[in-house]
């Protein structure tokens, strides 16, 4: 086995022992998204149903967030990779013959899957038998089913290479805070976490539409529900791989130039 | 009470120290809580208003609740990182000191930088203010003084209440999270809205309700009953805190050193 598949399960398993705290996201998630359901419920209780988004849909997007939430934040810190920056930890992956980019690539990757393994089936074997409106609703048809998996998978994918670029700035700023945690607001922001992404004022989601955080989160969950149809997904799994592509060697272009002029903190 | 400040003042001065790095923070706890606000006024400009508020009411109530969330987690993050006293063992030297427990954990640790958070729910409060629907008199303002008083009063119980677990569990219980940030994110949309054995529970039990829903409507003039007793209502958080206080008690009788 080569050794970033190696890493992966190695990591992989290193996250599933944190069964604990798993218990308590899992309960966390669930009390938040009954929240924001119910808030969506008086909402449209007040304007009728007559939106861009039906509540069904609005149920279905919140509760695949909940259910998906370790996927698709872009803030996961890692503070072992920050460590290895501003300790000077960073002298012994260089040593080591592997390209960093794709270690840590996979390190994060691993991490968001095992978090995420842990806590979705318990929340979505309670979701999926709520009453309505609390319910997550079943996807439009076996084929939206398919193409959700495959987009939010190159959505996780798409997310860890935008969280990456995080990581890369503590190079340069040595501590992850201040103007980097705007960028991930913003970038949760116009992912749809906040509110869905079909629900902003128009102009607000041109913006979004314009950036690459709405395909992680918006695009995907409006998969499932029907939101999106068929030949539009298709579609949209081919730009969610072009900006994979972009992202992706844009951070390795980065850290090539963060790893010429680094300098080995600590001692 | 002179102790308290005394932490205070030292505290502050230590994070001073690092005055770059505060100011950054400042900022970011400035605009993290924005894009949630954003978010609310965007929800508003798409459906109109929820049944019965309109958003500068609201936004008065979530002005509010966030002001007393970003004071409490000010001045009560020492309860807030009390697993790691408790880890570290340290929590010992706090019991030879002849002082009160709970002064010295208050004084233990302080956020200074909850300032920009601060900020951001004046500027909300102010909005929300300057709105058509209040008219303002002494009377109101003393009123949601009272409310953001009674709200940090709330959240510092949760606080203690979670760190009182820490005597038994010694590792924090995250669970907990949900009725502080839980209760925050409930709590900053007008509670009648859910359904009912939600608001109950988070009148009844963790009065949220007391401090931020009914007040509110006298506020608005939309009481019925004695002016009195809604203005009173944010004073209910003090029956709140009691129990909490005395789990603590029980918990500092409980404790059993895990240091070295």
């Amino acid at each position: 086995m080569n050794a970033p598949l190696a890493l992966l399960k190695m990591r992989f398993l290193t996250g599933l022992q944190y069964r604990a705290a798993a218990a308590a996201g899992v309960l966390t998630q669930f009390f938040f998204g009954l929240v924001f359901i119910m808030v969506y419920v008086a909402f449209y209780r007040h304007a009728g149903p007559a939106q861009p988004m039906t509540l069904e849909e609005v149920a279905a997007y919140i509760w695949l967030q909940q259910i998906f939430f370790t996927f698709i934040m872009l803030w996961h810190s890692d503070y072992e990779l920050f460590d290895l920056i501003t300790g000077g930890g960073i002298a012994y992956e260089l040593c080591r013959p592997w390209r960093l980019y794709t270690v840590w690539y996979v390190k994060l990757l691993a991490a968001r899957l095992s978090a995420c393994a842990l806590r979705c089936l318990p929340i979505a074997a309670v979701v999926l038998f709520l009453p309505e409106p609390y319910g997550l609703s079943l996807p439009a048809s076996p084929e939206a089913f398919l193409l959700f998996v495959a987009a939010l998978l190159a959505g996780l994918l798409l997310v860890i290479a935008i969280s990456m670029f995080v990581y890369l700035s503590v190079f340069w700023t040595m501590s992850p805070v201040g103007s980097i945690l705007l960028i991930a607001v913003a970038g949760e922001f116009f992912a749809g976490m906040v509110i869905p992404v079909p629900l902003m004022p128009d102009w607000m989601r041109q913006i979004a539409h314009l950036l690459p955080f709405r395909w992680t989160v918006d695009f995907p969950f409006r998969v499932y529900t029907g939101h999106i149809g068929a030949q539009e997904a298709i579609a949209g799994i081919g730009g969610q791989l072009v900006w994979l592509a972009i992202l992706v060697a844009a951070g390795r272009w980065l850290m090539g130039r963060a790893l010429r002029r680094v300098v080995v903190q600590g001692g | 009470m002179r102790l308290y400040f005394k932490y205070m003042s030292i505290l502050f001065k230590s994070q001073m120290q690092y005055r770059t790095s505060f100011l950054m923070l400042c900022i970011g706890q400035f605009f993290v809580p924005f894009s949630v606000f954003a978010g609310v006024y965007f929800l508003f400009e798409r459906f109109g208003g929820l049944p019965g508020w309109t958003f500068h009411e609201t936004a008065l109530g979530y002005g509010v609740v966030h002001m007393a969330f970003s004071v409490a987690e000010c001045f009560a993050r020492g309860f807030d990182a009390f697993p790691r006293l408790v880890v570290r063992g340290d929590f010992d030297r706090l019991l030879v000191r002849p002082r009160g427990t709970v002064v010295q954990v208050l004084g233990s640790n302080m956020e200074f930088t909850r300032f920009g958070r601060m900020l951001q729910s004046a500027v909300v409060l102010g909005i929300a203010a300057g709105g058509p629907d209040v008219g303002w008199t002494p009377a109101k303002v003393i009123t949601l003084f009272l409310m953001i008083a009674g709200g940090v009063i709330v959240f510092c119980g949760i606080c203690i209440l979670r760190a009182s677990f820490c005597f038994w569990t010694v590792q924090g219980l995250e669970v907990m999270n949900i009725f502080t940030d839980g209760g925050r994110e409930m709590a900053q949309y007008p509670l009648d809205i859910y359904a009912k054995w939600v608001t109950r529970f988070f009148t009844f039990i963790i009065p949220f309700g007391a401090v931020s829903c009914l007040p509110l409507m006298y506020i608005l003039d939309r009481t019925d009953g004695p002016d009195l007793m809604y203005m009173a209502m944010p004073l209910a958080s003090l029956l709140f805190l009691a129990p909490c206080l005395l789990v603590w008690c029980i918990g500092v009788r409980h404790y059993r050193s895990t240091g070295s």
